[in-house]
């Protein structure tokens, strides 16, 4: 088995800052008591105006006062970390979040699918940088080996045992990742390298130190196995993203809509399933939150067009108040089918399947703008269609016009000329909207041809109910 | 010069027409389904990839008609139809004789600048066979970015209009007038071609 361990080393600043619409403003994250507060991270911006991790807030505020700044929230960190191990769920069955802003993810199964190690590193790298997360890289047979390599360099890799000895030979005793009294006991006995420590006896090893120091060494050099828990991805998507200011437009409301739906659509691929219906929450300072549903007609996973749609339905809703925070929720999540399509495609600028078309009109025009024409089996011509496309049914029956009238109108034209009737409809008793009418075929002066009718036993004028278009 | 270009090869493409009406149907156009208007029309049909106008003087005069032919042939090779804001309900009963399939239409209600809206997007999408619109008032402007569309989605397109607009000028590839006394139908522009000088007499009836 090969492993890969994805080191975030900037995972915090990164959570915070990929919601920020500018990167390169200083921003510093501060920890601790609010008597004394610290600055936890910087970010390179902070860094050049001097600022450094562990300075006092009161400190860095002494040297400059042009930087912004957010809480280090431990919560969001653990929820980031779950975020992208959904991500990384999408390229390997086994990711564990075992050590602290760590992926690790079983690759060599994977290999197959995604090609050769140096293409799937360069496809992770891409995509976590699309993601906004700085990250390093690196891979070795077993896990432990696998964290300690990306502690020493970014794209490291140790393909067998004996290539991972050759690389963890030289390192320092205080890069292995062993307990800190272990690593000052090793430097003071003049222990340097983990190759001095190897060619120590084991007995003794194991008789001078603490057992979990032989133990960790037996890990590194893959001896002995590491207990690991995988990663198991949640039921349903619920993010939410405070905003620093009160917003009260749409266009502000769309870059972290943008961000949300594209989350949406990384946590979808890798579920493979794909969201019918999901809700927006605006959240206000005071009052319920404003929900916006989104309903399609069938499932998808598309980052462009979910963020299409969700904006079409965004920009249809009044504001009441202005807005703190907005949260997607997505409960329902059924299978995704893709579709097929043509291998040879008739019309080469085809840009925009039938199914995409059709959620972005309802999308903006309503739902119910846009409707399918289906025949119901009934003889009376207002029951006779649905406004569904249902398979046909149609019962045989007279000439019947291109156009029904909604409502039927009087024709009062004296010139009228009957072509051709009178066909007798009669029917609806059961339901309590009976009909009893004589349908003619009539043509007008102007020669437009009508379909008209007069109900039985009545002689006022006729009541023309549709167009031979 | 370089390279010689035969003389027909540009005739077909029309680039160069000759002022005389086109006897033969290249057949490069879709066909309209009625033998009288293939003759008629340079390319033998619709011209596709772009807009063609109905001026109707009211309705109930064969304007449907006129289009079912084309319209059952699209559906039933599984191409998608969309009427856009028709002016009455289609009855389904009547198109379905007429040979269109059900299921491959769509109808949008929409009215304004929506309706435009949505007949450009059926257009430029390029997902659809053809997008019949009804527009209660559309400008040159509107007319021009509808042609632009459909040349852009590759789409047949039609839009149906009140026989007053006959006099504006129009950016259509095709203009027909549909006349209802006497039932006759005239080509008042077509791109590519002279019109027929003489009305056609409908030969549905």
């Amino acid at each position: 088995m090969l492993w890969a361990c994805i080191l975030l080393p900037q995972l915090a600043m990164d959570g915070v800052q990929r919601h920020r619409a500018n990167p390169d403003e200083p921003l510093v994250l501060l920890n601790g008591s609010p008597q004394r507060r610290v600055l936890q991270a910087v970010n390179p911006a902070a860094r050049a105006l001097g600022l450094k991790p562990g300075q006092s807030l009161t400190a860095a505020q002494a040297l400059t006062r042009g930087f912004a700044t957010a809480e280090y929230d431990c919560a969001a960190i653990e929820r980031w970390q779950q975020f992208l191990a959904a991500w990384a769920y999408g390229f390997s069955a086994q990711v564990s979040l075992h050590y602290p802003r760590c992926l690790l993810l079983e690759v060599q199964s994977s290999l197959g699918l995604f090609g050769p190690w140096p293409r799937f590193e360069a496809r992770l790298r891409a995509e976590l940088s699309a993601l906004a997360f700085q990250h390093r890289i690196a891979v070795a047979p077993n896990p432990a080996a696998a964290r300690v390599l990306v502690n020493v360099g970014d794209g490291l890799m140790a393909s067998d045992g004996q290539a991972l000895m050759q690389m963890l030979a030289p390192l320092p005793v205080d890069r292995l990742g062993l307990s800190p009294a272990a690593t000052t006991a090793f430097n003071r006995m003049g222990l340097r390298q983990l190759r001095q420590l190897l060619a120590l006896p084991r007995d003794s090893l194991a008789k001078r130190f603490p057992a979990e120091v032989l133990r960790h060494l037996d890990t590194l050099s893959g001896q002995r196995p590491l207990a690991l828990d995988f990663f198991v991805p949640a039921d349903v998507f619920d993010t939410r993203i405070e905003l620093n200011f009160e917003v009260e437009s749409h266009q502000a409301l769309l870059f972290p809509l943008r961000r949300l739906t594209a989350d949406l659509a990384a946590y979808l691929a890798c579920r493979d399933s794909g969201v019918q219906r999901f809700t927006l929450h605006l959240e206000h300072r005071a009052g319920a939150d404003t929900q916006i549903p989104v309903g399609l007609l069938s499932a998808e996973r598309d980052p462009g067009m979910l963020f299409e749609l969700t904006r079409g339905r965004l920009e249809h809703q009044q504001l009441p108040a202005p807005v703190l925070a907005v949260r997607l929720e997505a409960r329902e999540l059924p299978v995704f089918t893709p579709q097929h399509q043509q291998l040879f495609d008739e019309r080469p600028q085809q840009n925009q399947p039938w199914e995409q078309l059709r959620e972005r009109l309802r999308a903006r025009l309503g739902d119910d703008a846009l409707h399918g024409l289906g025949a119901r089996a009934d003889h009376r011509p207002e029951r006779a269609w649905i406004n569904d496309s249902t398979s046909p049914l149609l019962l045989p029956c007279g000439p019947r016009p291109g156009w029904l009238l909604s409502e039927p109108q009087p024709l009062r034209e004296a010139s009228l000329r009957i072509l051709s009737g009178p066909e007798r409809i009669e029917s609806g008793w059961w339901d309590g909207e009976d009909v009893r009418r004589d349908y003619y075929v009539v043509q007008t002066r102007a020669g437009q041809r009508g379909w008209a009718y007069r109900p039985v036993g009545s002689d006022g004028p006729l009541l023309l109910h549709g167009w031979f278009a | 010069m370089s390279s010689v270009v035969a003389l027909d090869r540009l005739i077909d493409a029309r680039r160069v027409w000759r002022g005389q009406v086109v006897s033969s149907p290249s057949g490069a156009n879709f066909s309209t389904g009625h033998h009288f208007l293939d003759a008629a029309l340079p390319g033998g049909g619709w011209p596709k990839a772009a807009l063609s106008e109905v001026l109707t003087a009211a309705p109930g005069i064969g304007e449907m008609r006129l289009l079912w032919p084309t319209l059952a042939s699209l559906t039933v090779s599984g191409e998608r139809v969309v009427l856009i804001s028709p002016p009455h309900l289609p009855y389904p009963q009547a198109w379905s004789d007429a040979g269109v399939d059900l299921r491959q239409l769509s109808i949008i209600q929409a009215d304004g600048r929506d309706a435009l809206w949505a007949a450009e997007q059926c257009l430029r999408s390029g997902s659809c066979g053809a997008v019949l619109s009804w527009l209660r008032q559309a400008d040159d402007r509107s007319l021009r970015r509808l042609q632009v569309a459909a040349a852009t989605g590759q789409t047949l397109a039609f839009a149906y209009r009140p026989q007053a607009e006959a006099t504006n000028p129009s950016p259509a590839a095709l203009r027909l007038v549909l006349d209802s006394q006497p039932a006759q139908l005239r080509v008042i522009k077509c791109r590519g071609g002279l019109p027929p000088a003489r009305p056609l007499a409908l030969a549905w009836h």
